[in-house]
């Protein structure tokens, strides 16, 4: 019974990281960009949604819904001023401009809100839970999950039900030929990295909901998204929610054998995906 | 006055420079064919005209305005649009998203949509759901050409549509030429293979080096004359 639930709390756990690692997946396919800072953004989000939490005295829910618009314009300006004049034949460049974002962005929130520990308040829907029979869940992970599964299946009816959906793909498959078609790969790529910034949004609510957070725990959030992107295969959204139930599975099991093994049972799970499918469970045909 | 025209166009890759001073001139309703081996800049043109290659502004012109300087996203909404060398079709989309990313952001009024490419290649109706790239190479080509029509440009450039295609493949691919000059674009087509070029085009540049090196009408041009202009040495 007790494993029961273990795996029901890893697979919901996964959610979680599969929303820490859609934006993330999402930028990568479309510009093969991978975004050192992404980490530190969800936390940048957490803390704007904090902000407005306790300036306003509004729900962490009705707050995320405000910060989504000053997010998504972060995300292109950031895409369409900076980030584009990395792009070309080098990776190296979006790698160093990203990794020095991520150090920057960690001590500016460390500026502004000291290294005290925060959380979201939520009321009663943190405690709140539904019992199933076999095992009872926590209402807060299951709405975790089930906003992780919305978002991938948002993010898929947009790439391959939409005209924007269709340049994202054209786009990132040539861009000098989509430039041909009169789209604009950098404006493409901007919105991208708006929208990516929407799902970071999400992620930075269900983080704060759910755990502590401090300016410095960027990185790790995205260690975990770039396994879970890895695993799934790079490009595939529902490969990433599949990487990111994993990661969840495989902590939430390790730390239910040993409560020290739980980061490491990931990183563990990681590597032997890593080593049985080195391109991950559900590669692009194209790549 | 001329629909397309360069003057003294040049253009580099890096230190290399590929175009010395080209001068062409396409009219309203007119097909030019521009000929030449390998390495002539046939390509580097059509990059330039397009705005793949960026050149100074005044080296290009379309319907008197100067877009030498444009990018070719800028390019096309003015009313040309290019079949790339290679076809291009992009992996991740099935045909008939191939040929709709052709109007992306505008909506375009003419002749040509999505049913009369159709018409024009029936086959591509058939295989609509495919992936663009599981067609054989003529399909691709006629893909790539319906692709470019969906914005009913004013020029179409055409770069090397039958390369790489069996004899009885090009038949069908110039087959559809007629029927795009009588939409009312004019064509710019690059070719190797010169025979084709003439029966299709009213004039012919012929390069060599990044120049022009010959300038006629299919009828006044000698055989002996292209065989100057295109390998730099008479027959």
């Amino acid at each position: 019974m007790i494993w029961i639930d273990t795996l029901a709390q890893g697979i919901l756990l996964g959610g979680l990281y599969a929303l820490f690692a859609a934006g993330l997946s999402l930028v990568f396919g479309i510009m093969r960009l991978v975004n050192l800072a992404h980490g530190d953004f969800i936390v940048m989000a957490a803390y704007l949604i904090l902000l407005l939490v306790t300036l306003m005295g509004l729900s962490p829910f009705v707050a995320a819904i405000i910060a989504a618009p000053v997010m998504f314009g972060i995300g292109w300006g950031l895409q369409k001023h900076l980030l584009n004049r990395t792009l070309g034949n080098d990776i190296l460049p979006p790698l160093l401009v990203t990794f020095g974002l991520s150090i920057a962005l960690q001590n500016a929130l460390l500026e502004g809100f000291s290294a005290d520990s925060q959380r979201l308040p939520t009321g009663a829907i943190s405690t709140a839970s539904i019992d199933l029979g076999v095992l009872t869940v926590g209402v807060l992970p299951l709405l975790t999950f089930g906003s992780a599964i919305a978002v991938i299946v948002g993010l898929n009816q947009l790439f391959y039900r939409t005209e924007l959906g269709r340049a994202f793909r054209a786009t990132s498959d040539d861009a000098t030929t989509a430039s041909l078609m009169g789209i604009r790969p950098g404006n493409i790529f901007a919105i991208a990295t708006a929208i990516a910034m929407l799902v970071v949004t999400l992620a930075a609510l269900y983080l704060g909901m759910r755990s502590n957070f401090d300016p410095n725990i960027g990185p790790a959030r995205l260690i975990y998204a770039f396994q879970a992107v890895i695993i799934g295969g790079l490009g595939s959204l529902w490969g990433t929610l599949a990487g990111g139930i994993i990661i969840g599975l495989a902590q939430t099991v390790g730390a239910a054998v040993n409560p020290e093994w739980q980061i490491l049972a990931g990183h563990v799970a990681f590597l032997i995906v890593l080593l049985v499918r080195p391109r991950g469970l559900f590669p692009r045909a194209v790549d | 006055m001329s629909l397309l025209t360069t003057k003294g166009l040049t253009a580099h890759y890096g230190d290399f420079q590929a175009l010395f001073g080209v001068d062409i001139a396409l009219n309203q309703g007119e097909t030019i064919a521009i000929i030449g081996a390998n390495g002539a800049g046939k390509t580097t043109l059509m990059r330039s005209l397009s705005g793949v290659l960026r050149n100074a502004p005044e080296m290009i012109t379309l319907e008197g305005q100067a877009i030498g300087g444009m990018s070719a996203d800028q390019i096309l909404p003015l009313g040309l649009a290019m079949v790339p060398e290679g076809r291009k079709l992009f992996p991740s989309l099935s045909v008939e998203e191939n040929l709709l990313i052709g109007t992306y952001g505008r909506k375009v009024d003419g002749y040509w949509n999505l049913q009369t490419i159709y018409e024009l290649f029936p086959i591509l109706a058939e295989r609509r759901n495919n992936p663009g790239t599981a067609l054989s190479g003529g399909q691709q080509q006629m893909v790539a050409i319906g692709r470019a029509l969906m914005s009913n440009p004013k020029v179409l450039l055409c770069d090397e549509i039958s390369l790489g295609l069996a004899p009885v493949v090009i038949k069908d691919i110039y087959a559809a030429v007629p029927k795009i000059q009588e939409s009312g674009a004019s064509l710019i087509v690059v070719e190797q293979d010169v025979g084709q070029a003439m029966k299709v085009a009213d004039r012919v540049y012929c390069m060599m080096e990044g120049r022009v090196t010959l300038e006629g009408t299919p009828a006044s041009l000698s055989r002996d004359d292209i065989h100057a202009a295109y390998f730099g040495v008479s027959a």
